[in-house]
């Protein structure tokens, strides 16, 4: 990387940004690999997590049972998770003497992707749990009349909430992405196998390279602004389309 | 169209013994006995809070009585397809088209896959929405909803329907056709049981008239007698516009 040269901060920041957008316009190939590996490791753990996420939240909003209430708490709690706590436990979980060990996968990214996953699912659940609840309210009595019961419920709630998952999606991948400390204890910030945006950036600042975190630090807004604005847009496109 | 109903013993009458439902302590429905039969169009009328919605529900299975008993003739099975519906005062429609809120209904009622959408149209052109198959349903007007709320239950051929208040919030016009809509029901062989705060509804659509009042029956007669000499002080007061609606 090219390092910059002594002088003023003020000259020395300017300069620096400069060099990140040049590496940004151009495409520089570490910076591009640790964009795509980024994003493809925290769209795995939305996948997972989502898969895991929307079937708990719903099912929590159409039932009843004894600790539903309790449960339900933690899981809000669980909203707050922090993200260096989760890269201990599951490196503890993934580590040569942990129980998941045998599975060899830590330091590499599907350790990141089961990190990322668990911040994730109590996004994704707690969300759903709430949207699908307050909907829940207004669907119950007419679809107790037509019979429909249990599982087909949770199903037929999630289906029509659809644009409100989206959104809610898109939310759990903004923290996936954004988030550095899971990451960075699972995974190890390997050059070239596990390093993604949030470890790069901060690595390279604590090294003084401001270029490639400046520039990363601009593609992470950017990927973050363009989530947020779509979600936006095709809640509102959604909701004024099917009410 | 009300199809194999002739095979197993119909769902009406219904009794309700000793029936009472209460709610921290308030009795709002307090030990009715009551029994339905078929045929007749029932309506049910009072004033504000005297519990008519909860009956309905507790008659639908959407409440479960704090004691007595809810029994119909051939009890349904759970799971099994529904043979009673009931229409809301505010229909609720999925975020669907109103040809998939059909075909939804039909769908977890056990309708084979390809009969559904013969017979979806054929109750959406029933209630006069065919047009509007492929729009989606929480875009129609208050009133096309309930008309397709009413598709929706007729679609299903129940051998009872109950309606709660399901012109309150419409205009005189929306109401007609609401009222064609059951009426037409009624002659198909579904017995109608309504709530209404109308009471010109009440004489065009009641053969019989219930009158609850403080969660009890306080007077049941055929709607004509019922208007003409009501038996109980109440009910006379009603009818006047004394008693709260």
């Amino acid at each position: 990387m090219g390092p910059t040269t002594g002088g003023e901060p003020v000259n020395d920041l300017s300069a620096a940004f400069a060099e990140a957008l040049a590496l940004v316009s151009t495409g520089n190939a570490e910076l591009v690999h640790i964009v795509l590996l980024s994003v493809a490791v925290s769209v795995s753990a939305v996948a997972i997590g989502a898969a895991l996420g929307l079937p708990l939240g719903a099912a929590l909003a159409v039932s009843r049972f004894p600790g539903r209430k309790s449960l339900i708490v933690v899981l809000n709690a669980l909203l707050g998770l922090p993200s260096v706590v989760v890269g201990l436990v599951v490196y503890l979980l993934l580590s040569r003497a942990g129980p998941l060990g045998p599975l060899g996968i830590l330091f590499t990214p599907p350790a990141m992707v089961v990190a990322q996953m668990v911040l994730v699912v109590p996004i994704v659940a707690a969300l759903t749990r709430q949207a699908a609840e307050d909907a829940w309210s207004e669907y119950r009595e007419q679809l107790q009349s037509l019979g429909v019961r249990g599982f087909r419920a949770a199903l037929t709630l999630l289906y029509d909430l659809r644009f409100s998952l989206v959104t809610i999606l898109l939310a759990a991948f903004g923290r996936a992405i954004a988030e550095v400390g899971a990451v960075m204890i699972v995974g190890g910030n390997i050059d070239g196998v596990t390093r993604v945006m949030t470890t790069a950036i901060a690595l390279e600042t604590s090294k003084g390279d401001l270029p490639l975190a400046l520039g990363l630090g601009m593609v992470l807004l950017v990927i973050v602004l363009i989530l947020n604005s779509t979600a936006y847009v095709f809640k509102e496109t959604a909701q004024r389309r099917f009410g | 169209m009300q199809m194999q109903a002739q095979a197993r013993p119909p769902l009406l009458p219904l009794h309700l013994e000793r029936v009472s439902f209460v709610v921290g302590g308030r009795r709002i429905i307090d030990a009715i006995d009551l029994r339905l039969d078929a045929g007749v169009r029932t309506v049910v009328i009072g004033p504000n809070g005297a519990g008519k919605s909860v009956l309905l529900r507790l008659c639908h299975g959407l409440l479960r009585p704090t004691s007595g008993v809810v029994r119909w003739n051939a009890p349904e099975v759970p799971g099994a397809p529904r043979r009673q519906a009931m229409v809301f005062q505010r229909p609720m429609m999925l975020r669907r088209t109103v040809l998939a809120n059909l075909l939804y209904a039909l769908d977890v009622n056990g309708v084979p896959h390809g009969e559904r959408e013969l017979r979806a149209y054929e109750y959406l052109r029933r209630v006069g929405l065919d047009a509007f198959a492929h729009r989606p349903a929480r875009v129609l007007s208050g009133g096309e909803q309930q008309r397709l709320a009413l598709a929706r239950a007729w679609a299903l051929a129940p051998e009872v329907l109950f309606l709660d208040e399901p012109t309150a919030s419409l205009d005189p016009g929306a109401t007609h056709e609401i009222e064609a809509i059951v009426q037409a029901m009624h002659e198909a062989g579904t017995k109608i049981v309504m709530v209404t705060h109308n009471l010109g509804q009440s004489r065009r659509l009641g053969d019989e008239i219930l009158f609850i009042h403080r969660g009890r029956v306080a007077e049941r007669a055929p709607a004509d007698t019922f208007f003409r000499q009501p038996a109980s002080p109440e009910a006379a007061r009603f009818i006047q516009g004394e008693l709260p609606w």
